[in-house]
């Protein structure tokens, strides 16, 4: 066991991998469901050591095969990304169970067990984004994850062949993001000879007045993750690809993908290029806070007019992540800590809405739209009742964690005097009421007097599992803002020195 | 690089497309590896001749960056094989009208 827990960084990431490659060679697809169970429950339990381990000794930086960090590829665990880490170790374990009656139902019986080899393939390649401490080594796990999570979304061509050309735009898209970042770490490799980030920091401060070649390096970098974590406008990828993937995938994807790799935008912003400030603050307060709001606008608007639930909320994921983008434009502790606070919280939200409009597409068997759910609160009061309270905490109304957030946000906002902001955050805030309120008006509020049907337990435990977690976080928050407030302090203050 | 994006972004032919993709790849590959060369460098091999070499690191970089391309090549002409089973066709004009046909 002492072995095990010493490797346990490494673990996390490789055990997906490993049983993944294993599970493409198993014909049934129960069995391929009970071991990605049984490996994600393993995964939990290495996280919770982590993560314990974490709070008695600090940060662990875990180096592959003993090569000392400047020559050797490490991991690095630290305040900014043991939270997430946890979170997301448990979400997906929640969703593998979720998982099995929808691909059943949506994509081929055959390729189910398969679908599971390219799931736990995309799991243990997040996990890598979250953990790596190499700029390079990022690049192998941002393209494992998104060829994985391409053919995870081209699967969705069982029940629509559009799914075909939102995979194909996504390759394209993200190649062109991922390509931009390497020939930015091409131009950080260039100045300073090294890929590690610690050894980066160092590097990089002999030259504090800034190189043309790193300026450069720095932008390449930024819009390559930026084209990866779909920050406005770069984001014409994600609604297709979240709408026509399976439903189980897209809970996935919009819950932790784009997180895992806002995770190291910031790290690349905070931690790495801080000592540039002047650059940083002509970024932030220029190109980032503009295009946070802008986005905010964009999607719910966009959001509003949609007649497809899964679209509606794939542009809805758009202005949430402008949100967090929003919050971490403000160069302060403040403001980061509002921005981890709605990664966690926004991860929750998302996540039971796409599980539960999920489960409404296999029950109808079609597109969700607003038209085909009328109804549906009385035919499925189970899970429709955990779509009512992951909607209200998008909205953020209080006693949900999405009032915790935007609360965060506020605060940050009016402590950096930002009353415009606030102005535009609150109005977008009431804009999200009227998309929203179309589905419950067309749930709950119709005439059609439909008889409950009986629903599947293994599809709503999960749900509610998410729903009354989103509930205790709205009422007991101060885990999450401890975990917020260590990343954001161990960001600002340990990128500083 | 510049030639490759162009032809991402503007021919219809999904094909042509990767192909373009490629391009762009390989130009940054290219990038990577003109950055390893030293004047009068050798291969990194420790001998008593040769004290001048060129920095293996980047070649080990590409090595691995030409593997993910591969992998992306392949992985975008199979949706294209299975677009044109779904569609008869793989230029991006011909499907839009489709799909336009369809809506309406």
């Amino acid at each position: 066991m002492n072995i095990l827990l010493d490797d346990a960084p490494a673990l996390v990431v490789v055990l997906p991998l490993i049983i993944a490659a294993i599970i493409a060679f198993i014909p049934s697809s129960r069995l391929a469901w009970f071991i990605t169970i049984v490996t994600l429950v393993f995964h939990l339990l290495l996280s919770f050591e982590l993560f314990q381990s974490f709070s008695s000794f600090g940060t662990i930086i875990y180096e592959f095969g003993n090569w000392p960090p400047p020559w050797g590829i490490s991991f690095k665990l630290d305040g900014v990304n043991i939270g997430l880490q946890l979170l997301f170790s448990a979400f997906v374990l929640v969703t593998s169970i979720y998982s099995r009656k929808i691909f059943l139902s949506e994509i081929d019986p055959e390729d189910s067990g398969k679908a599971y080899s390219l799931w736990l393939l995309a799991i243990g390649s997040l996990n890598g984004i979250i953990l790596t401490n190499d700029i390079f080594n990022l690049f192998v796990f941002l393209e494992i994850s998104a060829l994985s999570s391409i053919s995870l979304i081209s699967l969705g061509a069982g029940t629509n062949r559009k799914a075909l050309l939102a995979a194909f735009n996504y390759l394209v898209i993200g190649a062109i993001g991922a390509t931009f970042y390497v020939i930015g770490v091409g131009f950080a490799y260039a100045m300073t000879g090294t890929l590690n980030m610690n050894d980066l920091i160092i590097q990089l401060s002999q030259y504090s007045e800034g190189q043309l070649a790193i300026f450069a390096g720095m932008s390449f970098m930024l819009i390559g993750l930026m084209v990866k974590s779909a920050v406005f406008p770069l984001h014409l990828w994600l609604p297709p690809a979240y709408s026509y993937a399976p439903s189980a995938v897209s809970t996935l994807f919009a819950a932790l993908a784009t997180k895992a790799i806002l995770i190291f935008f910031v790290r690349i912003l905070y931690e790495v290029f801080s000592i540039y400030n002047g650059y940083l603050e002509i970024f932030l307060d220029y190109i980032l806070l503009p295009l946070s709001l802008i986005a905010i606008f964009v999607g719910t608007i966009i959001a509003i007019y949609q007649n497809d639930i899964k679209k509606l909320l794939a542009y809805s994921s758009i202005a949430q992540i402008g949100y967090i983008t929003l919050a971490f434009s403000i160069n302060d502790n403040s403001g980061v800590l509002a921005g981890f606070v709605h990664i966690f919280n926004h991860a929750l939200i998302k996540g039971g809405l796409f599980m539960a409009v999920g489960y409404l597409a296999i029950s109808l068997n079609d597109r969700v739209t607003l038209e085909s759910i009328e109804g549906y609160g009385q035919k499925y009061p189970i899970t429709s009742y955990a779509l009512l309270i992951c909607g209200l905490s998008l909205i953020g109304l209080p006693l949900t964690n999405g009032f915790i957030s935007k609360l965060y946000i506020f605060q940050a906002l009016y402590s950096n005097e930002m009353f415009l902001t606030i102005g535009l955050v609150a109005l977008s805030s009431a804009l999200a009421v009227i998309y929203f309120w179309k589905i419950v008006e067309k749930l709950f509020f119709s005439s059609k007097g439909y008889e409950a049907k009986t629903e599947d337990p293994a599809i709503y435990i999960p749900i509610w599992i998410i729903a009354i977690s989103i509930i205790y976080f709205g009422i007991f928050s101060s885990s999450i803002i401890e975990f917020s407030s260590i990343a954001s302090e161990s960001l600002i203050l340990g990128g500083s020195n | 690089m510049v030639s490759g994006l162009f032809i991402i972004i503007t021919s219809q032919n999904y094909i042509k497309k990767i192909v373009g993709l490629a391009i762009f790849q390989t130009s940054v590959f290219v990038f990577f590896v003109s950055l390893a060369k030293i004047i009068d460098g050798t291969a990194p091999i420790l001998n008593s001749i040769n004290n001048v070499y060129s920095n293996p690191l980047p070649h080990v970089l590409i090595l691995t960056a030409i593997v993910v391309g591969v992998a992306t090549s392949a992985l975008g002409l199979a949706i294209v094989l299975q677009i044109y089973k779904n569609y008869g066709s793989v230029e991006e004009n011909e499907i839009k009208k489709e799909e336009l046909k369809e809506n309406s």
